[in-house]
């Protein structure tokens, strides 16, 4: 691939590759080193790898946005160049979409254009349509519910007056937008259909008949027809909930400023800069957020680790040559899976609680006294340690599995190769499984790391985010100790001020880090295959 | 002499290696045979326990012991005069109803993903990346709301979640595509020579082949609800006619219900996890094959 002339400038000056940080040794020099000092190179390597893999990221938004722009451009051009080089149907699709397609005798792609073109413009022109929605969502609405009270027949009757619903504006408004934006795109190609058709004619070819477009689409155009469905579905049940859910983080909706009884309005960053400023530690809300951040930051981390090793070790367990009953262990692990996670995880929850199964029963055995039982739940770190404990019950099964697949599919020579040189169990353990492994699984290991970071079932189910941390719990819901970031959320637009905006922000922070995490997790990786090679 | 001599000579502790191999190997299988029933016994202790308290008749709450000291069917009885039979039914319900949409939703997407090379293709793919990014908890805001206008729930609840769980299910197509890009590609292109459209090479050709998967994604789709708990105690919101069973038994451990329910909740959780479970074993290999190869292929 072309790099663009700035990144070649920075390489050559190796700004980035870590040469200002660490000697980088060849291959020989490296195998030379000692055990410890292997490791510190690979670990030395990967941290100054980082600013490498953002810069790759970096990179690669700029390209994007090169593109991007590039692409706009040329699409003027285009338009530019079809009017002029046009025939008069071409010229007349400008205002009447499809009109070309039809004088042509596509009759029905132009119908479809055609049709499409009047609904936007009703939908746009209608009292309560497109503009009227758009117009508000500047304000989001400026009078709200009203009560007067007349006489009627004597009698005083409160009327109510409905008002403007802000809730109604901004999800009207996004979807408008989204509507314009489909729009735009139709017309575009309803200008690109007359161009290729004008194409198409001129070099003596038969255009396309209605009955052609639709074989196509079982077709050709299969794909089309295929992802009709998969797509809308995304598009309006989770990218317009996205874009809604954004932009209510620079609103102050919540559960008294609801849209309809009152308003609710833009604030601007008024809500990121709760979250985020920290005003010399009197901001709960930036605390709050900085501890939660970093315990989810490490659950993630011991989450995905000691699964994927212990998983590991199980499955090399089972797999070693000579053990028997092989299928039984797996089925016993195996048959965990399947019971759904909420009960295991609430019976295991309600085990360790203070009056539960384990300390009762300690209790019993003497060898506890009742009000000294073990604080599983209680104190923050015994709780910490708890959920990563059951995790590690919950989470191995699985892995074993994923471990298993992999395992079996490392080439047996390797093995016989490192035995007949005298290589131990542990050495061949580091030097030919563990890399295989990491190789292989480096994808995964990224993804569940961000989904352990989400892993609200694990945490809400087990400890609900108990013990409660008091410092931090403000009247939008309380905070606890073993709280990730989405349980955070979770709690807050179901407390007692449902502020919502506050989850808004604190889900755009997820998305931020997640999102960073990947990026240059990814650019680090070593394993990130080409697509096309795998087929 | 001499010769014999060095044969010995390397003989001998070539042989002493190979006994002290196998002396090692006998007590790390050993361990590991003991290590094996440890896990076995740790792993499968809880549901035992599940499964005794549910008999349990003397004491409703949580006690300090596992064998039932008086054993009975009133917990089950229990449940099927309370609310648990609407939740089991619900749950039911939307599983089908998911099992099926779902797997229709995801092959159409993963086998357009790796059959098909469009233009908006690499984008496309990119874009549900990045969106995936987003924690799905937070579209439930609004989504609560919009279902709310049209009726969809509370008491309604199950269409309601059938929509939400179908509508987003394309983005989890990862693991079936990774499995159609092993179905080569040359199949396609012979049919497609001998006349035949990419619809039928779709429906003779390629569904026969990917069974496996197909049945790997309906395991799924179906186990899923029945451990859903967040996008179920949002739709349903506090209404008991529209939870499923994880929302619905949640409230059976609160504070004040855990002393008169929790053993009712244990007879709930073998309930729900009998038919999960026959099932599961039934389809082991199919979940085994996509679990290994969904990670491969990342």
């Amino acid at each position: 691939m072309k790099e663009d002339g700035w990144s070649q400038v920075i390489d050559s000056n190796h700004l980035f590759k870590g040469a200002m940080f660490m000697k980088q040794y060849s291959d020989l020099e490296f195998l030379r080193l000692s055990r410890w000092g292997k490791f510190s190179y690979r670990l030395n390597s990967f941290f100054c790898g980082i600013p490498q893999g953002i810069k790759n990221a970096l990179f690669g938004a700029g390209r994007f946005f090169k593109k991007l722009g590039r692409g706009i451009g040329g699409e003027f051009g285009e338009l530019f160049r079809t009017f002029r080089e046009g025939d008069w149907k071409t010229r007349a699709s400008y205002l009447v979409m499809g009109f070309g397609s039809m004088a042509r005798g596509q009759i029905m792609r132009g119908l479809m254009f055609l049709l499409f073109e009047i609904v936007f413009i009703v939908y746009m022109a209608l009292p309560t349509g497109g503009l009227f929605w758009l117009k508000k969502l500047c304000t989001l609405g400026d009078h709200g519910v009203t009560k007067v009270t007349e006489v009627v027949y004597g009698q005083t009757v409160e009327k109510v007056i409905p008002g403007d619903n802000s809730f109604r504006i901004l999800l009207y408004g996004v979807l408008t937008i989204f509507f314009i934006v489909a729009f735009i795109y139709t017309w575009r190609l309803n200008v690109r259909q007359n161009r290729i058709a004008e194409g198409i004619l001129k070099s003596g070819k038969k255009l396309k008949s209605g009955k052609d477009d639709l074989r196509s689409l079982v077709d050709e155009q299969f794909y089309k027809t295929l992802l009709a469905l998969p797509l809308t579905g995304i598009v309006v049940f989770t990218v317009m909930p996205i874009v809604f859910m954004v932009l209510v983080a620079f609103t102050n909706y919540d559960g008294t400023h609801d849209g309809a009884n009152n308003l609710f309005t833009w604030v601007g960053l008024d809500n990121f800069n709760t979250l985020l400023s920290w005003q010399g530690g009197n901001n709960v809300y930036s605390a709050a957020f900085g501890e939660i951040l970093s315990w989810t930051l490490i659950w993630a981390f011991f989450a995905t680790f000691t699964n994927y090793f212990l998983g590991m070790f199980v499955a090399m367990m089972i797999n070693k040559k000579g053990i028997k009953l092989k299928k039984l262990w797996r089925t016993v692990l195996v048959l965990t899976i399947a019971i759904p996670q909420f009960i295991s995880l609430l019976y295991v929850g309600k085990m360790f609680a203070k009056n539960g199964l384990v300390n009762l029963s300690l209790i019993n055995l003497g060898w506890i006294r009742p009000g000294q039982e073990l604080p599983f739940w209680e104190e923050p770190s015994w709780a910490r340690i708890t959920a990563i404990v059951v995790n590690i019950w919950i989470g191995i099964p699985y892995l074993m599995l994923v471990a298993t697949g992999i395992l079996m599919n490392i080439p047996q020579d390797l093995y016989e190769s490192s035995r007949i040189d005298g290589a131990n169990a542990w050495q061949q353990y580091t030097k030919i499984t563990l890399p295989y492994m990491l190789f292989i699984t480096g994808p995964y290991l990224l993804t569940s790391f961000t989904g352990n970071m989400n892993n609200f079932n694990v945490i809400y189910l087990l400890t609900g985010g108990a013990p409660t941390n008091a410092r931090l719990s403000t009247a939008a819901g309380s905070v606890g100790h073993t709280d990730l970031l989405i349980t955070w959320l979770f709690k807050i637009t179901t407390g007692a001020e449902s502020k919502y905006y506050m989850a808004s922000v604190v889900g755009i922070m997820v998305f931020v880090v997640v999102a960073v995490i990947s990026l240059v997790v990814y650019n680090l990786l070593p394993s990130i295959k080409n697509e096309e090679d795998f087929q | 002499m001499k010769k014999e001599n060095i044969v010995m000579e390397q003989g001998q502790p070539r042989l002493k290696r190979h006994m002290g191999q196998k002396a090692a190997n006998t007590i790390s299988n050993t361990i590991i045979y003991i290590l094996l029933i440890a896990m076995s016994v740790i792993w499968l202790l809880p549901f035992i326990f599940i499964v005794l308290q549910s008999f349990r008749v003397e004491l409703r709450g949580p006690v300090g012991y596992v064998v039932p000291q008086t054993w009975g069917l009133d917990n089950y009885r229990g449940l099927l005069t309370s609310d648990f039979k609407r939740w089991y039914l619900n749950t039911f319900i939307i599983a089908l109803a998911v099992a099926v949409l779902q797997t229709v939703i995801v092959l159409c997407m993963s086998y357009t993903l790796s059959r098909f090379r469009f233009k908006m293709r690499d984008g496309l793919m990119r874009f549900m990346l990045v969106l995936g990014m987003f924690p799905g908890i937070l579209g439930m805001i609004i989504l609560y709301r919009v279902l709310k206008d049209l009726g969809l729930t509370q008491v309604n609840a199950v269409p309601g979640l059938i929509l939400v769980y179908v509508a987003s299910s394309g983005m989890g197509y990862y693991v079936s595509k990774g499995f159609f890009d092993t179905i080569p590609k040359s199949l396609d292109e012979a049919a497609r020579v001998d006349g035949a459209t990419r619809a039928q090479v779709l429906m003779k050709i390629i569904l026969p082949l990917a069974k496996p998967i197909v049945i790997y994604t309906v395991l799924t789709a179906f186990m899923a609800p029945w451990g859903d708990f967040v996008f179920a105690k949002y739709i349903s919101f506090g209404t008991s006619a529209g939870m499923n069973v994880a929302v619905g038994m949640y409230s059976w451990l609160n504070l004040d219900q855990i002393s008169s329910r929790y053993t009712m909740f244990c007879a709930g959780g073998v309930v729900v996890a009998i038919p999960v479970t026959i099932l599961f074993l039934c389809l082991q290999k199919y979940y085994v094959e996509g679990v290994t190869g969904g990670a491969v292929k990342g």
